[in-house]
């Protein structure tokens, strides 16, 4: 009894919970990224390498249109539209000759992407990372912690945007031509849905929310041109235990693995919390290679 | 995916000679070039050629995978690096540094490392074991940086180059010529051994596996098997490299495991085209040369990805054979 009261005692309470209420905000962020992804995945089965990339420029373009503007949720509306036009320039120069080939020559063309994307950001914007402020200051007390509020409302906000996405999904015309394309391409198009807009405006879409969870996240993380690969690592993760193309498995999949790395970083250093979730994407790809949460397409 | 078995019968448009003894004719002029270019490059442009035929010989250890079976490799990466940190072990360790326990050291640690990888990742196909192989070299990565007691961390391990012994014959130290010329044998070996693997049977299989491996399995091969030795294979290789670059410059560093060596080493692939074995090396070369080019020009801090990745873009839309696919076709026409 002893040793086990004596183990209980050396679980830190108070910090399990600050924990746990970080790895939900960084997993809210995380699931908007990753249902980009795997949007573009389920529709295109375009695996878009150069997603960190597009969600690093959407925190650049946020930083630059804060500092023009002064207003922090004016800067995040125009990040994400300038990226999400970037995006569709992108898809049709780039993937659009490549539809109907190997699907290694996509995986290709995104890394390619992704490799141009970020050294241009290095060379534009220097390897200093770029600080900005967070929009509301207001605290709350978290235990023996300032907690910030802001992150609380990035949380809610990301769903938010989540939600919007699934009502869309849903209910719009567009949404729909989305879901249709989804489920049979060749039908989708005998119908007389417009199947190369249609992915052109998906890639579209994935990026402008990669570029919006890189402005929410950039007041506390700063915002530096290599921050796109750890981002596109975790969300590849979350999207294959998730279960590719399958949105609400990636945000379950997404708040697990974050509170996940959130725990192990309390006994570990953080750049070692990081195998804790490729454990568990291995664990899934060998024991239910379709994801966790997978339903039959 | 143009790695179509040629037939040797076929005679040329214009010559008489069959494709083999064209091959052997055009093996013997390149290699008679490369034997020659220490004498007669300048010490800096020779020791370039040197890391370049390092390089393409990763890149032609990764084309077994991505050219002949048909799986892109993120994680080459974590071979080269084990291959460099297995000599470096064995050269600080073992006193006086020995060349063959070097090189014994390297490939084990690849090995393990590739055994690891290909356990694991070759039950997916697709992005799935591209995915599995960058996490396993990110974790490799991890593993390096951190163990800084074993590895040196981020600052790597230095050590003293090997002699070159052969025992109670020879035992000569190194100079830049006889090192580029002991990494051109040990390249040209690979890349004929590399050749008559990918013509063998087995080669055959692996093909197959690419074009269609539900119908291979169908007919009987256990296509599982044959994937986990084609990734050892190409991880006893691609670590090859790592222990002729790290007897080469002296210095393991955990840069060479991360992430990028991976990317370069599929961009040497496609630059030069997929599933030539020679291609890789020669996309290695250009993507050298273009860097060490664009370096001297416009100086040290010029972003050189931005260029060689619009190029890698364009060849892959526009010549999906790379450049020694495109040239092979553009001569026989």
């Amino acid at each position: 009894m002893g040793a086990i009261s004596q183990f209980l005692h050396a679980i830190p309470v108070d910090l399990l919970i600050i924990q746990t209420v970080n790895g939900i905000v960084t997993g809210m962020i995380l699931a908007l990224v990753a249902s980009g992804l795997t949007l573009i995945f389920g529709i295109m089965d375009v695996v878009n390498f150069a997603h960190g990339e597009l969600f690093m420029l959407g925190a650049y373009m946020g930083v630059i249109a804060f500092a023009a503007t002064g207003n922090f949720w004016l800067a995040l509306v125009l990040a994400a539209l300038i990226i999400g036009l970037f995006g569709a320039a992108l898809q049709i120069v780039t993937l659009r000759p490549l539809i109907g080939r190997d699907p290694l020559n996509t995986i290709l063309a995104t890394f390619g992407i992704s490799l141009v994307l970020q050294n241009y950001a290095l060379w534009q914007f220097g390897p200093v990372a770029r600080k900005i402020s967070e929009p509301i200051s207001a605290e709350f007390t978290l235990f023996y912690l300032q907690y910030p509020w802001y992150r609380i409302v990035i949380a809610l906000l990301s769903a938010a945007i989540i939600g919007c996405l699934w009502l869309f999904l849903k209910f719009n015309k567009f949404g729909v031509w989305i879901r249709a394309t989804t489920q049979d391409r060749v039908m989708a198009q005998a119908m007389g849905i417009p199947v190369p807009l249609v992915y052109t405006g998906v890639f579209a879409l994935g990026a402008a929310m990669a570029a919006a969870s890189g402005v929410l996240f950039a007041p506390f993380g700063g915002v530096d041109y290599s921050m796109g690969l750890q981002w596109v690592l975790e969300a590849f993760i979350v999207v294959v235990v998730g279960g590719m193309g399958n949105l609400g498995g990636s945000i379950v999949a997404a708040i697990f693995i974050s509170l996940l790395e959130a725990y192990a970083a309390v006994w570990l250093d953080p750049s070692q919390a990081v195998i804790a979730s490729f454990v568990v994407l291995i664990l899934t790809l060998l024991f239910r290679p379709t994801g966790l949460f997978a339903t039959p397409k | 995916m143009t790695a179509t078995p040629i037939d040797k019968t076929m005679p040329l448009a214009n010559a008489r000679l069959s494709h083999t003894t064209v091959f052997w004719i055009g093996f013997c002029a390149v290699m008679a070039l490369l034997i020659a270019a220490p004498l007669l490059l300048p010490q800096f442009w020779s020791g370039f050629l040197t890391e370049c035929l390092i390089w393409g010989l990763l890149a032609m250890s990764s084309d077994l995978l991505i050219g002949y079976t048909g799986m892109v490799s993120f994680g080459h990466s974590a071979f080269f690096g084990l291959g460099m940190y297995g000599a470096a072990g064995a050269l600080i360790l073992v006193s006086p540094p020995n060349l063959w326990l070097a090189i014994v050291f390297g490939l084990a640690g690849a090995a393990g490392a590739a055994l690891c990888v290909a356990y694991f990742s070759t039950r997916l196909r697709d992005i799935y074991f591209a995915i599995t192989t960058l996490i396993f070299a990110q974790i490799f990565y991890v593993i390096i940086f951190t163990w800084t007691a074993v590895t040196g961390g981020e600052n790597g391990l230095i050590f003293d180059r090997p002699h070159f012994t052969i025992p109670f014959l020879v035992n000569v130290s190194f100079n830049s010529k006889t090192m580029h010329w002991f990494v051109l044998a040990v390249v040209a070996g690979s890349y004929l051994f590399l050749r008559r693997v990918t013509r063998s049977p087995f080669g055959m299989v692996l093909q197959s596996i690419r074009e269609n491996e539900a119908r291979t399995r169908a007919i009987g091969y256990p296509v599982e098997r044959y994937k986990i030795v084609s990734v050892m294979l190409s991880g006893l290789f691609a670590g090859l490299a790592g222990v002729l670059y790290a007897v080469q410059k002296e210095f393991a560093a955990p840069d060479f495991v991360y992430f990028i060596t991976s990317g370069d080493t599929v961009i040497y692939n496609v630059i030069g085209g997929i599933g030539t074995l020679a291609g890789p090396i020669v996309g290695a070369g250009f993507f050298q040369l273009l860097r060490q080019l664009m370096s001297e020009w416009f100086g040290d801090q010029f972003p050189y990805l931005i260029p060689l990745g619009i190029i890698f873009i364009a060849i892959i839309i526009f010549l999906p054979q790379g450049l020694l696919g495109f040239a092979r076709r553009w001569l026989n026409r």
